[in-house]
């Protein structure tokens, strides 16, 4: 039934493959050849030949009038104050634009379909493998190379060519090392000092203890941070958000009792995951949540991962108020803000 | 031609200009007349090169008019609601084009939409090279190409979309910084690198764009041509059918039909693109002002084709990080990365695999239906139920307010349905495989149901099947088909470890299998139910002429003249 693991045997002079698994029956059902072309109406019809030369010219004239239409719009429709306009020149130059594309697409494949001839035809392939005689000539053309230069003799250039081969890129990669410094040390400190008012972001306005009511929730920078030369790079890593519990809610590690005023705690904004904006406070939860990959922090216990792909808590920044009732830092944060990265070593 | 005294005309004395000095005769009567096949499934591939040469025009366009530099400016342009706020130059001139340059943002959309497209298309059309089996010898090498050109893709679009320096897209960054960090020993130094130091810096911008408009887009253009230049020397492939063999394509010729009708298409797929454009916004950014990076929006997603690799770091369970020898191991980063890369490194392996087990050395130009290659099929239908799971994964957060449910449960089912829902795919589809193999095969052994009850004289009712015509049956039967093999001994009496695995996977891969019908197993069907048919169809020869006339099939006429 089946001559399996043997090759098939071709009709033809190409190259005879092993066909592996492949299951050959003796006695397998015949191709019939290709099917009969079945006439279309355009072929038979002058009525219906007539129509669609007509379909495509219509189509193609279409498609001049919406490419002149185009161009009307670009005019007609100008950009003004009005915002609304913006959309009337986008949507009228566009659909005209549309209209000349559309026109001479449809029109060429309508033409193709109907009036040009629909009967298949067939090719022959050849297999991709070259004849033996050029395989020989090739073999013979390397093996000439070969003696020639005296490649696979010579060992001494050979071995020397590698190395300099193998050495040549080196420099490309050295070449990179001016795109930044190494950064690891700044990882580790923001702006935070002992003594930096908290203050709101994006404003800059200082916040007083006593303003901040249970329950609510502030996104806090460190004062000076908007006079900043690099302010991004420093928001990056210093933004904070400040919330104030219930006390009896805190559950503190006594190593942290200092480290809030009265139920208010600070903590780093950037997701110890891959350091978005920790910026989704759920208040009767007391939960922060990342949107981007949907890291849980638990606030009332020094923000623990709860749920979601993050490993570590977010950072505590430690605060206290000064004499006039101010929110200060008592210092920077005690661990490196934001993602982990290799020389973090906790 | 037929005026062959006259003097030569316009175009002739053109094209002999040409032919003198590059012998495009030569060449247009190498080409001129080369044949295609036609499906639909082929113009995939089509609709991806064609958003290529969109996304090329179009964002030549932009590239007039956007400037990447991070240098903070004051906004006092059109746009009303930003006036007065601070931003960067390239966040401005993004605005700029979208608002003051007439067009521009319609260039915009087209650029943006024909990306999405183009990433679609390439994706689909590799689903459909895969189906069918169309990446076996010798069509390998282009496979890899074509999975290569599928990343470089990506690579495109995430530079890309990353330039407008607008909030969304300063997220996305931050996250891919993030995830660099996350890389053992180099992380934190080509985070630097790449960033021009600390993140966000000022250089990212302009380096993302040296490699968004040259780079990239230079290296999948060789790699298009590369692609193509293999369609040429392999000719296309075609699906099987009555005269369609592995030794010839048959087609329509290039000139006239397939000039008309794929450069046709590229103005269909232009114009298609450019209503969507015209008519359907894409990326405001000036919705989510210039990058800062203490605010977010909730919701936040990456662009489609991003978002499988989104979904991976979102599935990654809790606490994952571990801290050896001094450093920081972040799995819950590393792990997606691997997920990823393996998941890549798989479909990029998958020809060798199974040209591997079927030892299958000669070239394969008909292609498979997809049920004809069951476990195929199968493997193929897991690979994209856990792209599909990953691609869910990005959205658990939509998902979860969308439909009210809770995000913890919508992540954990996405946890287990990623482990879980490939293996599920894979058994339903194989069986589905094999159940409309059998449905073939009994096509082919007793004909197509015609619903027609006839009473036979002795009281037994029985339904007329209608014999299939040539062509028809060709298509069920014209499969490759392949059988297990056991471990055999190689020449010194061992059995190696390889012949075992190799035994193992072919059973896994064949052990079910459906042999197409053979000349003598339909002969054997045709005579067993003769008495049957004898006794049917000598009614039906009675009432055929009024029947007949009005079908007019080749088939039913067949049927009767073989009676």
């Amino acid at each position: 039934m089946s001559n399996q693991g043997k090759s098939v045997a071709k009709a033809s002079a190409e190259h005879v493959y092993d066909s592996g698994l492949a299951v050959i029956p003796a006695d397998a059902i015949k191709d019939p050849g290709l099917e009969p072309h079945r006439v279309r109406m355009t072929d038979k019809s002058e009525k219906h030949e007539k129509a669609a030369v007509r379909q495509v010219a219509a189509l193609f004239i279409l498609s001049f009038l919406g490419s002149a239409f185009a161009i009307y719009a670009y005019y007609a429709f100008p950009i003004v104050e009005d915002l609304g306009s913006v959309r009337n020149n986008t949507l009228f130059l566009g659909l005209g634009i549309t209209l000349g594309l559309l026109g001479i697409g449809i029109g060429a494949v309508h033409w193709a379909k109907t009036l040009m001839p629909d009967a298949e035809v067939s090719e022959e392939r050849h297999q991709a493998r070259s004849s033996e005689a050029d395989r020989a000539a090739a073999i013979e053309i390397i093996k000439l190379a070969d003696q020639e230069s005296g490649f696979s003799r010579r060992k001494l250039i050979r071995r020397s060519l590698y190395t300099a081969l193998a050495a040549f890129p080196i420099p490309a990669i050295f070449l990179f090392a001016d795109l930044g410094k190494d950064q690891t040390e700044h990882l580790r400190h923001t702006m935070w000092k002992s003594g930096t008012k908290l203050v709101k972001d994006p404003t800059g306005v200082p916040i007083k203890a006593s303003d901040v009511t249970i329950g609510s929730v502030f996104h806090v920078i460190p004062e000076g941070l908007n006079e900043k030369e690099d302010k991004l790079e420093e928001k990056a890593k210093a933004a904070v958000l400040l919330v104030r519990l219930d006390p009896a809610d805190l559950k503190e590690d006594p190593a942290r009792k200092g480290w809030s005023y009265d139920g208010i705690v600070a903590y780093s904004k950037i997701c110890t995951h891959v350091g978005c904006p920790v910026a989704l406070y759920e208040q009767h939860t007391h939960h922060l949540l990342c949107p981007c990959h949907q890291s849980t922090f638990d606030v009332t216990e020094h923000c623990k991962v709860v749920f979601g792909p993050a490993s570590r808590p977010l950072p505590q920044l430690p605060i206290t108020v000064d004499k006039d009732g101010y929110l200060i830092a008592q210092s920077d944060f005690t661990e490196p803000v934001g993602p982990s990265f290799w020389e973090r070593n906790n | 031609m037929s005026t062959a005294v006259k003097k030569p005309g316009f175009l002739a004395e053109r094209a002999n200009y040409l032919d003198e000095r590059v012998g495009v005769a030569g060449i247009l009567k190498e080409f001129g007349r080369k044949v295609f096949p036609d499906h639909w499934s082929f113009m995939l591939g089509e609709v991806a090169l064609y958003s290529f040469l969109v996304l090329l025009l179009s964002g030549t366009f932009l590239t007039f008019f956007f400037q990447p530099a991070m240098t903070p400016v004051i906004y006092d342009g059109a746009f009303g609601p930003l006036k007065g706020a601070e931003m960067s130059v390239a966040y401005e001139s993004t605005l700029n084009i979208s608002f003051e340059v007439r067009g521009g943002l319609l260039m915009r959309q087209v650029h943006h939409w024909s990306a999405l497209l183009f990433v679609a298309a390439a994706g689909l059309h590799m689903l459909r090279v895969f189906f069918t089996g169309a990446f076996r010898k010798p069509r390998e090498m282009n496979w890899i190409v074509g999975v290569v050109l599928f990343v470089l893709g990506m690579a495109g679009g995430f530079t890309g979309y990353s330039l407008p320096d607008d909030l969304l897209s300063g997220n996305g960054l931050r996250i891919i910084d993030g995830m660099i960090k996350g890389v053992p020993i180099a992380g934190s130094y080509i985070s630097s690198l790449l960033f021009g130091g600390e993140y966000p810096g000022t250089a990212i911008v302009a380096r993302l764009y040296g490699l968004h408009i040259l780079l990239i887009p230079a290296l999948i253009l060789v790699f298009i041509v590369v692609h193509l230049f293999m369609v040429v020397i392999h000719k296309h492939t075609h699906y099987s059918g009555p005269g369609r063999k592995d030794t010839n394509v048959v087609g329509y010729p290039l000139m006239p039909v397939y000039v008309a009708k794929a450069g046709g298409f590229f103005f269909i797929v232009f114009g298609v693109i450019m209503l969507v454009a015209a008519t359907i916004t894409i990326n405001p950014v000036w919705n989510y002002g210039s990058y800062d990076p203490s605010p977010v929006s909730a919701g936040t997603q990456p662009d489609w084709y991003i978002g499988w690799a989104d979904g991976a770091l979102r599935l990654a369970p809790s606490h994952l990080e571990t801290y050896w020898f001094g450093y920081t191991w972040s799995w819950n980063i590393l792990l997606p990365i691997i997920v990823l890369l393996v998941f890549l490194v798989l479909v990029g392996a998958y020809p060798f695999i199974e040209k591997w087990v079927t030892g299958d050395e000669r070239e394969h130009h008909v292609l498979d239906r997809p049920r004809n290659a069951p476990t195929r099929t199968a493997i193929g239908a897991a690979g994209v139920t856990f792209y599909a799971v990953l691609w869910a994964g990005a959205a658990t957060d939509l998902l979860a307010t969308n439909f009210r449910l809770s995000l913890n449960q919508v992540l954990t089912t996405m946890q287990i349905l990623l482990i879980v829902a490939p293996f599920i795919a894979f058994f339903v589809t194989k069986r589905i495989c094999l159940s409309l193999q059998r449905k073939d095969q009994a096509i082919v052994l007793h004909g197509r149901e015609t619903g027609r009850i006839v009473r036979m004289p002795h009281g037994e009712y029985i339904e007329v099947h209608e014999p299939l015509d040539k062509y028809e049956m060709w298509k069920l039967v014209d499969f490759k088909d392949y059988k297990p093999t056991l471990a055999r001994p190689n020449a010194e009496g061992k059995i190696t470890v390889s012949a075992r695995l190799r035994a193992a996977v072919s059973r896994f891969y064949f052990e079910d299998r459906i042999a197409p019908v053979t000349a003598g197993e339909l002969a054997a069907a045709h005579s067993h139910g003769h008495e049957e048919h004898a006794a049917i169809e000598a009614p039906k020869a009675e009432k055929a002429p009024a029947k007949k006339a009005a079908a007019k099939k080749p088939a039913a006429k067949k049927a009767s003249a073989k009676k």
